[in-house]
């Protein structure tokens, strides 16, 4: 066990799969010779030189391009985005391209390409900086999609994904970046896709939460002394845990979801219509979600701060789910906006 | 077909230029073909036809190797066939049939084979630009000497992924060369209405790449063009851009009649029928017997007949297909 920052269990994943892989390549924005403006690639051109980590010019759609005809042809490129939105002038190479390729050739070719995105508030970027956007992807079959929790979260993911033969997203909140943890390196320290990992054990609700608001979840359920929460990252947005998400929410028959993103369409509607499809009768509570309004993300440190659910929040809308049985009212209504 | 089948296809045209003829005079035919089926209302869906730039699909075939990947559009039956690939693969492919080169669930606009070379073709204007330069990062990274090929028309000039693509491929000196098919029309449009340059080699001078213009029309031409191209390719000297003339005899999609086109414009082009041309060169040289033309003209009139009943025969894609290749396992 390492004690490191979340940045630098990226580079440690990064570095450790490009000792293992020669075929494994990064590129992307500023990665190379400044190690990354996140510091999540620093030492990798040192260690693995310029054939193999580069900086590319700005230009997205350029660079998703080629990750996809690199992996296509047998390389395992790992591309970084540098903030979520700037995906959106490439989306065609991730969606339409990569996530294509495999049905496209019977199976003759396949994608093995890694895009980590920088997502998410908090720190002060304003609304075209701070976005999570997951749902740009999560309805193209053919990719995966993770979101990083903290080090161990980012080292094990990470490794997993680069290693995946499908094209993977890994959504990387910004605001953990800086964020400290023992993280177990090597094979021990891997995490499978495809699987959510209870971080909390509890009995009257399970949590669902993904990102940075595992943390905030996990404050939420540590504050309180009325209800015991079992707390769940879910790791993989595509394709979700479901039959792990489901057997823990028949257990205590209560399933609450935090998400970092806007109300409507956000990541958990797909959980909450599963599990309220397959446990309809069983539920002792509505499904709550806990999201940020729809809106843009504000600029204002107070603001920015309240758009997001934070622990204080969270507590406050389980223990109303709890006392009344009955779907709170998210914060905003109380400021006459609509739910 | 087999595999040897179709590599012997793709060694024929490399080496023969009786069988590049041939195989123009079938890429011909079967687009006349697939114009009759869609017309006739046995297939369904959308396709888009080559004919006219028969020369461009033969001259890219016949330089490279199959294991120079290319990318190449959505107008992808005539460089599919001059690869290698054969007639019911890709007719069974337009036809949704179990027998179609990705079994029937991909459609006209998308054509693969792996053994030849050829990745899944783009229904994205200008997606495969910078994918092609992707595989040539491979082929540097690996320290071989395949290169790639990147096959777009002239409305991909004006998308982002030209420009960035280009420029990336230049930046990192890679082994690619990127082939404009420029047949005068993007889409419904004809090129001087959306494209203020008149020859679109001239932009590979922003990116510090020879841009070099190609009589798309004669088959010797763009096999020396696209042979000239790789070889600097693969000894390190990095990409070329290569605009090949040619013109789009069929409208942009089974849809379009095409009725934009200027009086005579067809006509003027049709004068320099890149199969007519190249006929009497060869026979002119003695290549071609008298009634040897006509021969070649029937011997491929029965390969397409055979191709189509043997994609009648076939059944209808299956769900198996449709679910099988989603994701990859390891």
């Amino acid at each position: 066990m390492v004690r490191m920052r979340m940045n630098q269990a990226v580079a440690a994943a990064l570095a450790d799969e490009m000792r293992e892989d020669p075929d494994v390549v990064v590129f992307g924005e500023d990665v190379a010779v400044a190690g990354g403006p996140f510091k999540t690639s620093d030492g990798l051109l040192e260690e693995f030189g310029p054939s193999r980590v580069r900086d590319t010019p700005i230009s997205e759609m350029g660079f998703l391009g080629m990750a996809v005809g690199a992996a296509a042809s047998g390389l395992r490129p790992v591309a970084e985005i540098m903030f979520i939105e700037f995906l959106g002038v490439a989306l065609d190479m991730v969606v339409t391209e990569a996530g294509k390729f495999h049905f496209l050739s019977r199976g003759a070719f396949t994608c093995p390409m890694t895009v980590r995105a920088s997502i998410g508030a908090g720190l002060g970027f304003g609304c075209q900086h701070s976005q999570t956007m997951e749902n740009w992807m999560s309805h193209a079959p053919g990719l995966k999609m993770v979101m990083l929790s903290g080090p161990q979260s980012a080292y094990g993911l990470l490794r997993s994904a680069i290693r995946d033969p499908n094209p993977v997203v890994v959504l990387e909140p910004r605001a953990l970046y800086g964020g400290r943890g023992q993280v177990t390196t090597g094979a021990d320290g891997i995490l499978p896709l495809g699987e959510a990992r209870r971080v909390r054990e509890g009995e009257a609700v399970t949590v669902v939460s993904a990102g940075a608001m595992v943390k905030v979840a996990l404050a939420a359920a540590e504050s309180s002394d009325d209800w015991s929460a079992e707390v769940i990252d879910l790791q993989t947005l595509i394709p979700w845990d479901r039959d792990g998400v489901v057997s823990a929410v028949r257990r205590t028959g209560r399933l609450v979801i935090v998400e970092e993103s806007p109300y409507t369409s956000g990541w958990g509607t797909e959980i909450a219509a599963h599990v309220g499809a397959r446990l309809f009768g069983e539920l002792r509570a509505p499904v709550l979600r806990i999201t940020c309004p729809d809106v843009p993300v504000p600029f204002g440190r107070e603001l920015e701060q309240r758009y997001m659910p934070n622990p204080g929040y969270v507590t406050d809308q389980i223990d109303q789910l709890l006392a009344t049985g009955r779907t709170p009212d998210p914060w905003w209504v109380g400021e006459g906006r609509r739910a | 077909m087999g595999d040897g089948q179709r590599m012997e296809r793709r060694r024929a045209v490399a080496n023969d230029r009786v069988a590049r003829y041939e195989r123009m005079v079938e890429i011909r035919a079967f687009e006349d073909r697939v114009q009759g089926l869609f017309a006739q209302g046995l297939v369904h869906g959308t396709t888009h036809t080559a004919q006219g730039q028969e020369a461009v699909a033969v001259g890219i075939a016949a330089a490279a190797r199959p294991t120079d990947l290319v990318t190449c559009t959505y107008r992808g039956h005539g460089i599919g066939l001059a690869l290698g690939m054969t007639p019911e693969v890709i007719l069974g492919e337009i036809m949704g049939r179990e027998i179609g080169c990705v079994g029937g669930i991909a459609g006209s606009m998308h054509l693969c084979d792996r053994e030849l070379g050829l990745l899944p073709t783009f229904a994205i204007i200008g997606a495969g630009i910078p994918v092609a330069a992707g595989a040539a990062l491979t082929a540097q990274v690996r320290g071989t000497d395949d290169a790639a090929i990147g096959v777009f028309g002239d409305g991909a000039a004006n998308i982002g992924a030209f420009h960035e693509g280009l420029n990336l491929a230049a930046i990192w000196n890679l082994p690619v060369v990127f082939i404009c098919e420029n047949n005068q029309y993007g889409e419904y449009s004809r090129i001087d209405l959306t494209t203020p340059i008149e020859d679109l080699a001239d932009r590979a001078a922003s990116y510090g790449i020879p841009g070099i213009i190609v009589d798309g029309q004669d088959p010797d031409q763009t096999v020396e063009a696209v042979g000239a191209a790789l070889a600097v390719a693969r000894s390190g000297g990095g990409p070329t851009l290569l605009e090949m003339k040619t013109y789009r005899y069929a409208g942009h999609s089974r849809a379009d009649k095409a009725e934009y086109r200027p009086e005579g414009e067809f006509e003027r082009w049709y004068e320099r029928d890149p199969i007519n041309t190249f006929r009497a060169r060869l026979e002119s040289e003695g290549l071609l017997a008298a009634g040897a033309a006509e021969e070649i003209e029937q011997k491929v009139a029965a390969r397409l007949e055979a191709a189509l009943r043997a994609v009648e025969e076939s059944p209808p894609a299956t769900v198996d297909a449709m679910f099988g290749n989603i994701y990859a396992s390891a």
